[in-house]
């Protein structure tokens, strides 16, 4: 029997069908890795509670704390109290849930803690083929290994707790083509900045995108991360790469991928997941990496970027007008003149060991200039240790950085770790919407090395003037 | 989640394109761990200035905006963090159904999960919408149509299993605890597959 070629998406999404879908209802879609965090889980707890649920697969579900918990180091081991009241209610209403349901936590205290999207692949928990959502819309990341990886909200949360199913209609899907290498000095943060700029922040509504190509494959995991980590910025709830050798050294070393045995099992299905030659996507869009420079956002979403060498727009339309008169630019004038204030190096676009490692390359040497304040924050406590093994840790703080706990800090500041109003950050994460770092803060979005470029300058700065380094 | 048959309403408009969820709730008032009580919050930082008085120039700030049930949005709307306290938010604060061209993915999911109706109408009627804030407008969720203070009415996309929904006030879960015999053929499947390998 011949079948037609296949991409990616479809044999992960057929494989995962309780109930096919029909003109009436969506389908009926098992999950394999269910990830949660303090956030958007209290009031699925509730309901299940409420409605004597309990929890179906506690052994595909994992917990962590990230979004509220403080970076501050006497907060998290010193006995001093998280500072905000609401937030440490939170924090322990995660562990009453998770006591009460069975789930598997890491804890405020915990080694293994970190950005939910950044323990995932960490543990060897993220797994090509593996259907992976949560309580967040960065859950995406998770599909730079080859997984259908989306994010959620908190009633879908209570299914997946109570059913460890969804119900879901089947998306389109959307090749993106990244024809040629990157060229020295511009990296995965400036190649999703780019192609968001190129669709647009809706361009991937209704799509899973699938990254493929020459400069995608010539990526490491953590670069395969950032990429898919912003997919939801074009609208796209799942990207996707396809496994390759790079995927398999990765899981190899990890401590929750499969052992022995059932590693070759799991290598020989994996390697059956990539797209098919000659399979149809229902929309495709080419990108030449080899004409990238660094690039940073200078109004107020993602889709908003300009080459860090070039000017804002010289004119737009009244939301480019809103958007400038929020971020207090001109149009036209040189990205460069932007001044920094802040700098956010951290979030689970850019906050893993080689985010740090970069930046870190950049500083080194160096100090923030007059005025800046620079905060690091490790994606996890895993890499926070390992940063500190190498030194890295001294690099940032011998510049004048304040270097943190784990956790999603700055990128939206729930926690307390904001920018203040008026001022301008060059941040690694992922948005730069109104407000997003703090009432009134202007968030330049760009690469960890643009942000430590920019930190030593105190103007937004070109990396690759530093690239002796 | 509440039955909704019919919203009859006048409009409130706020035309701003690509509004994303961190408007419509802002992050630091997400450490709540209940569904209730967001409506005061909702586009707290286009709603209020920094002393916490209104803002008199907002749509919702504006006495006529009072009782409105019915948002007309720009395009994209609810683009940004899955957070469901967004659609809570608006419902809490009184809106039943939002009007745009474009609804982001997660937020139209989390809006219908709720009860809260996205209405999808054409650039033509949108504009028009825009153009008219206070329009008496109405929405038979039955029927999936808008009408407008004309007499016209326009169909909007509503699947079958989502209007189900909505009229009878059932969320999904129901349903998918009683797809239980499937999900456990599944799972049993999975299991031997694995043992298999």
């Amino acid at each position: 029997m011949s079948t037609s070629p296949k991409t990616m998406f479809e044999k992960v999404w057929e494989d995962h069908i309780v109930v096919p879908e029909t003109v009436e209802t969506p389908a009926v879609l098992f999950i394999d890795l269910h990830l949660t965090h303090e956030v958007t889980t209290p009031q699925a707890y509730t309901e299940l509670r409420n409605r004597g649920l309990r929890l179906r697969r506690p052994d595909l579900t994992l917990a962590t704390m990230d979004h509220s918990t403080p970076t501050r180091t006497e907060q998290v081991f010193g006995g001093v109290p998280i500072a905000i009241d609401s937030a440490a209610r939170q924090v322990q209403q995660l562990e009453i849930n998770a006591r009460e349901f069975g789930v598997e936590l890491f804890n405020l205290q915990d080694s293994r803690r970190g950005i939910v999207h950044i323990i995932g692949p960490e543990l060897g928990l993220t797994q090509p083929g593996k259907t992976i959502v949560c309580g967040d819309s960065h859950t995406s990341t998770h599909g730079a290994f080859g997984a259908l990886a989306f994010g959620i909200g908190t009633t879908e949360v209570g299914h997946v707790l109570a059913t460890q199913c969804l119900l879901q209609r089947r998306p389109k899907t959307f090749a993106i083509d990244v024809v040629n290498r990157l060229p020295a000095g511009v990296t995965a943060k400036d190649l999703i900045l780019a192609i968001i700029g190129r669709i647009g922040v809706s361009g991937g509504t209704g799509y899973v995108l699938e990254f493929r190509g020459e400069a995608i494959s010539a990526m490491s995991m953590d670069e395969r991360m950032t990429i898919c980590n912003m997919s939801i910025e074009a609208g796209a709830r799942a990207g996707m790469i396809a496994p390759d050798a790079t995927t398999f050294a990765y899981l190899e070393k990890a401590p929750r991928a499969p052992k022995g045995a059932a590693w070759d099992v799991a290598l020989e299905r994996w390697k059956t997941l990539p797209t098919e030659a000659g399979a149809n996507f229902d929309r495709s869009v080419e990108i030449d990496a080899a004409t990238l420079v660094p690039m940073v956002t200078y109004g107020t979403h993602p889709g908003m970027v300009a080459p860090v060498t070039g000017n804002v727009p010289a004119q737009g339309d009244a939301v480019f007008q809103k958007a400038l008169a929020y971020m207090g630019l001109k149009a036209g004038e040189p990205i460069q003149n932007v001044p920094v204030n802040n700098v956010f190096v951290g979030s689970c676009t850019n906050g893993r060991l080689s985010d740090l490692r970069n930046a870190a390359r950049v500083l080194r040497g160096h100090k923030l200039a007059k005025g800046v304040k620079m905060l690091v924050v490790p994606g996890s406590q895993n890499v926070k240790k390992a940063a500190e093994a190498e030194g890295l840790d001294r690099v940032f703080l011998d510049a004048g950085a304040e270097w943190r706990e784990s956790g999603c800090s700055m990128c939206l500041g729930m926690n307390g770790d904001l920018v203040p109003t008026g001022h301008y950050s060059i941040s690694t994460s992922n948005r730069n919407f109104e407000g997003r770092q703090g009432v009134g803060a202007r968030t330049l979005l760009a690469s960890p090395e643009t942000a430590a470029a920019s930190a030593i300058r105190g103007r937004v700065t070109d990396p690759r003037e530093f690239s002796s380094n | 989640m509440p039955a909704v048959k019919t919203i009859q309403s006048r409009t409130v408009v706020i035309p701003a394109t690509n509004i994303d969820t961190d408007q419509i709730i802002p992050a630091r008032f997400l450490t709540s761990t209940s569904r209730a009580g967001f409506g005061k919050h909702l586009f707290a930082d286009w709603r209020y200035d920094s002393a916490g008085n209104p803002k008199p120039d907002f749509a919702l700030n504006k006495p006529e905006a009072n009782g409105a049930s019915i948002l007309v949005a720009g395009r994209n709307i609810g683009c940004g963090s899955s957070r469901e306290h967004a659609a809570w938010a608006l419902m809490d604060f009184g809106i039943h159904a939002v009007i745009s061209t474009e609804f982001a993915d997660i937020f139209r999911t989390n809006s219908l999960k709720n009860g809260l109706v996205p209405v999808l109408v054409d650039e033509n009627t949108h504009a028009w919408l825009l153009a008219h804030p206070q329009a008496e407008v109405a929405i038979d969720v039955e029927h999936s149509t808008l009408s407008l203070p004309d007499g016209t009415t326009v169909k909007f996309p509503l699947e079958g299993f989502a209007r189900f929904c909505l009229l009878n006030g059932v969320d999904e879960l129901g349903y998918l605890l009683s797809q239980d015999a499937a999900i456990s053929r599944y799972e049993e499947m999975a299991a031997d597959e694995q043992r298999r390998r």
